[in-house]
């Protein structure tokens, strides 16, 4: 089912829009603004998505199929990725929830309307911008991964990826993850950590059902924002549903009265089925601008927490190291002091890598927040004025005849 | 078939009285007495019926509807300029201007019968229907306002001014107000039910008592739902006396001049029987007597069957249209709900936000949303107040037709009891012929005569109660057309003028979300 988008200037939450003006030279033989989820297709239980990127040098594209599982295997080797030092200190792009169709109500919002609306296109448009992020992410666009994933004509490996490194860390993180207290050496982290907090609050993984005393600001609102929408909609069932049972009341009849009845019963049936289409447009504006753009901010948030939580357990690390060095017996205290530099390295470069992206990370959210409520309040102008039209075209017929001249016939 | 040649449509009189307009046709006939009973006289008043209605919904019969030049602002817009100007002319909104050089009216189609030149026709009938509603309304406005708690406590109630202004010699001034109760409202229309109802004519019926309602009123309760009752039954009490005031013969009634007109009313008592379970138990034992007649009318014409069946039918299915509507109404009361959260989720986030100009942003979409809330329940006040209500109206005004044609059954089985009672009396005076005893055939003439009286009396008023109840079917359908159509009207205006402040709302919001960097 291909929705073709609206003719737009730039697509949302490209990388130039993230990017602003950082340059990015990735070996990736596609250009990372041209990448595109095209088509969603549901066979039964499998749903298949279709790739469509640009070769950078010369004309021609390509068109590859990969299903949740090929995403999911390239996230995993993301985060698994070697010889990327400081890799702890990398925002992750994050990958949108699976998708389920029909999920309970209560999952619904949290893995947001993506997966539920009528239509694929604003989960495919979610899934795109994952891409998109990847591919102009200058340390993650490097890995072969990626080029494989949008180029291979066959769909790559989709063996269950060990989860490695990553898990043995998140394992570990529980134990600090509620723990707002580690007291940090830099102000820079201080203040962003705290700041992710506020807005992140101390919920798990946003699958998970969240509670309103501990919600975090920026899923709240979108949770919100979901249950707009979804009264959006039932409001436009409801006209739908006037409308049909109004062409019920129409009935054939010589009866003037009868006659007129029935007119006015079909008047009302055309201003209802009008309004049913007016909420829904509106409720597809509100999906397809703010929408994507408060699932991303939401995503993000959660993938900064992340990085957050893994620097600040490099910095236990490294306080462990330190007062074990401290403490070492003379014998062992040559290895423990070794052990205490490569763990001082690894922090130093964790922190210099998540700092260029914090910094990296603010400016964009800024400019896809922008983006979403410039392009959201545009759609809101340009639908309302075309719904007025009508409305005026209705008050107009009703009114019946011109008082003017006529023509002569 | 062919109408009769038009006259030249310099003489208008004679037009008029020839063809008329399909609706204004039936009034004439009616108010110069003549009883058309049987079918209407054949094609003509057909004819101008479907082009009228032709008018109304031109754009149906065409599918590129011409932009019809707008008869802007001023006097006679159609239809809706009748009943109650004052009271909505609020609602008149400024609509863009159409480009004057409209192209073909959307006139009848020529398909129909009408011969060329019929376009000046139109317009000339539109203004003689004008005229004639203008007589229709009997130029009296009435309107219910101000709705002011007087006492404390379980014997508190509701004050609403009725204000009425009218040229109509009968009233002593030309504009006046009075104050009322709601048990006055319910008064009045037990003291014309009683006095009309068996008559054949259609009774407005009064909004029904709320025990719930009421008492959170009386207790005190300032919120909105309160508010909102007030509101609906002040509305509902509204339409009520304008309906009532737009019916000729109620318009005479001494009661209703008095109920308008007298500084204080005697306290109308006895007003259980009017409570909702009470009136619909009233109309149904009515419009039972239709059902369970013992003796089969033999109806010479089957209009009266066909339109009972037509208003039995139409009742049902409003009741089902007023169930959707009811449900449409409680989502946007919904969405309202749900926009105020949301907002203050918004104004949240922007006070938690380190960017200035995304903060700043943030904090103004806040209020636009709680500006959206405010629409949002604006919208959902049309819903109900216009749409919901008029159903809820109707509903019960079909209701009390049905009661009509009920007391007409009960005049017919009046007529044909003294009918058999007649008889009976003649075989019992054959019988003393026969037995021979002088002294009872005395008694028995004199019954006889006696019910030869009655029976005449009977089948006069059957057929005087059978002509109003048709003259009043056929105005309240009138009535209810214009009535659907104007609220149709104001409620596209309500649209309007919805979508009109919704895009100033973010036209106002574009250049802070564009400042964001």
């Amino acid at each position: 089912m291909m929705e073709e988008e609206e003719a737009e200037e730039s697509p949302p939450l490209s990388p130039s829009v993230i990017e602003g003006t950082e340059e990015v030279t990735p070996p990736l033989s596609v250009s990372p603004s041209s990448i595109r989820v095209t088509e969603a297709a549901q066979d039964g239980e499998l749903l298949t998505f279709i790739i469509v990127s640009q070769k950078l040098s010369g004309t021609g594209e390509y068109h590859v199929d990969r299903t949740y599982e090929d995403f999911d295997w390239l996230q995993q080797h993301l985060f698994s990725l070697e010889d990327v030092p400081g890799i702890q200190g990398i925002i992750f792009p994050p990958l949108p929830a699976r998708a389920q169709q029909n999920a309970p109500v209560k999952l619904v919002r949290q893995l947001g309307l993506l997966a539920t609306g009528e239509t694929w296109t604003p989960y495919c448009r979610a899934l795109e911008a994952y891409l998109q992020q990847v591919a102009g992410h200058s340390l993650l666009s490097r890995t072969q991964h990626l080029e494989t994933f949008l180029t291979s004509p066959e769909p790559p490996g989709r063996q269950k990826v060990k989860r490695g490194l990553f898990n043995r860390l998140s394992q570990a993180m529980e134990g600090i993850r509620k723990d707002g207290h580690t007291k940090d050496v830099d102000d820079f982290f201080r203040t962003e950590r705290e700041h992710n907090l506020s807005l992140t609050g101390l919920s798990r993984a946003a699958a998970e059902p969240v509670s309103l005393n501990t919600a975090p600001l920026s899923l709240l609102l979108f949770q919100r924002f979901l249950e707009v929408v979804q009264t959006e909609q039932k409001i436009a069932v409801a006209c739908g549903h006037f409308a049909a049972s109004l062409q019920l009341c129409v009935e054939a009849g010589d009866d003037p009265g009868q006659e007129t009845f029935s007119k006015m019963c079909v008047k009302i049936s055309e201003i209802m089925e009008s309004m049913k289409k007016n909420v829904q447009k509106v409720a597809e504006n509100d999906v397809t601008t703010l929408g994507l753009g408060l699932d991303l901010e939401c995503r993000y948030q959660e993938a900064e927490k992340e990085m957050l939580f893994r620097r600040t357990f490099k910095l236990v690390e490294l306080e462990t190291a330190s007062r074990n060095a401290e403490r070492a017996k003379p014998l062992k205290k040559a290895a423990m002091d070794e052990i205490k530099k490569a763990a001082e390295k690894d922090f130093d470069q964790v922190s210099v890598v998540a700092k260029q992206e914090v910094a990296r990370f603010q400016r964009a959210r800024v400019a896809v927040l922008r983006q979403a409520l410039v392009r959201w309040c545009e759609l809101q102008i340009l639908t309302a004025t075309g719904s007025a039209e009508q409305w005026n075209q209705q008050l107009l017929a009703f009114r019946g005849p011109a008082r003017g001249p006529e023509p002569s016939s | 078939m062919n109408p009769p040649p038009f006259p030249d449509t310099a003489e208008q009189e004679p037009v008029f009285s020839d063809m008329g307009d399909g609706e204004s046709d039936e009034g004439e006939d009616i108010f110069l007495g003549s009883s058309k009973t049987g079918a209407e006289s054949p094609s003509v008043p057909q004819l101008n019926i479907k082009a009228e209605t032709t008018d109304l919904f031109a754009e149906q019969a065409s599918s590129t509807a011409p932009t019809v030049g707008l008869g802007t602002g001023g006097s006679s817009n159609g239809v809706q300029s009748d009943d109650d100007n004052d009271l909505f002319s609020d609602a008149h909104v400024e609509l863009p201007t159409e480009n004057a050089s409209s192209s073909t009216p959307s006139g009848p189609r020529p398909a129909a019968t009408f011969i060329p030149g019929t376009a000046d026709m139109q317009t000339k009938s539109m203004e003689q229907l004008e005229e004639e509603e203008a007589k229709d309304t009997f130029d009296v406005d009435v309107a219910v306002t101000n709705p002011e708690k007087v006492g404390d406590g379980m014997h508190a109630f509701m004050a609403y001014r009725v204000s009425t202004k009218s040229t109509l010699p009968v009233f002593r001034n030309k504009e006046f107000s009075v104050k009322r109760r709601f048990s006055d409202f319910l008064g009045l229309y037990e003291k014309l039910s009683i006095k009309q109802s068996l008559q054949g004519c259609i009774i407005p019926s009064p909004p029904e008592k709320s025990v719930v309602g009421m008492t959170k009123v009386k207790v005190g309760k300032d919120d909105s739902s309160s508010v909102e009752f007030v509101e609906r039954r002040r509305a509902a009490l509204e339409r009520y006396l304008q309906r009532i005031v737009a019916h000729s013969v109620l318009l005479q009634d001494p009661d209703v001049r008095e109920f308008l007109e007298r500084e204080e009313l005697p306290r109308a008592v006895n007003t259980q029987a009017l409570s909702g379970a009470g009136f619909l138990k009233m109309i149904n034992k009515a419009s039972d007597a239709v059902n369970k007649m013992t003796i089969k009318m033999n109806e010479s014409d089957t209009w009266f069957e066909d339109k009972f069946q037509e208003v039995e039918n139409e009742e049902q299915q409003l009741r089902k249209l007023h169930i959707v509507v009811d449900s449409l109404v409680n989502h946007r009361k919904e969405l309202c709900g749900n926009t105020a959260v949301f907002a203050k989720s918004m104004a949240m986030l922007g006070n938690s936000e380190d960017n200035t100009a995304l903060s700043r942003a943030l904090s103004q979409l806040a209020e636009v949303e709680d500006k959206m809330e405010q629409l949002h329940h604006d919208q959902a006040a049309s819903d109900f107040f216009i749409l919901a209500e008029l159903l809820a109206d109707y509903v019960r005004l079909l209701g009390t037709v049905r009661g009509c044609f009920g007391q007409r059954m009960r005049a017919w089985q009046r007529w044909q009891e003294a009918q058999s009672t007649l008889q009976r009396k003649r075989e019992a005076e054959a019988k003393l012929l026969w037995a021979n005893k002088p002294d009872k055939l005395q008694q028995a003439k004199e019954d006889i005569t006696e019910w030869e009286s009655r029976v005449t009396q009977y089948e006069r008023d059957f057929d005087r109660i059978s002509v109003t109840v048709r003259k009043e079917v056929l105005q309240f359908e009138k009535e209810k057309a214009k009535d659907f159509k104007f609220q149709i009207y104001k409620y596209l205006e309500t649209m309007l003028q919805s979508q009109q402040r919704l895009i100033k709302f973010w036209e106002a919001f574009l250049p802070e979300a564009k400042a964001i960097a």
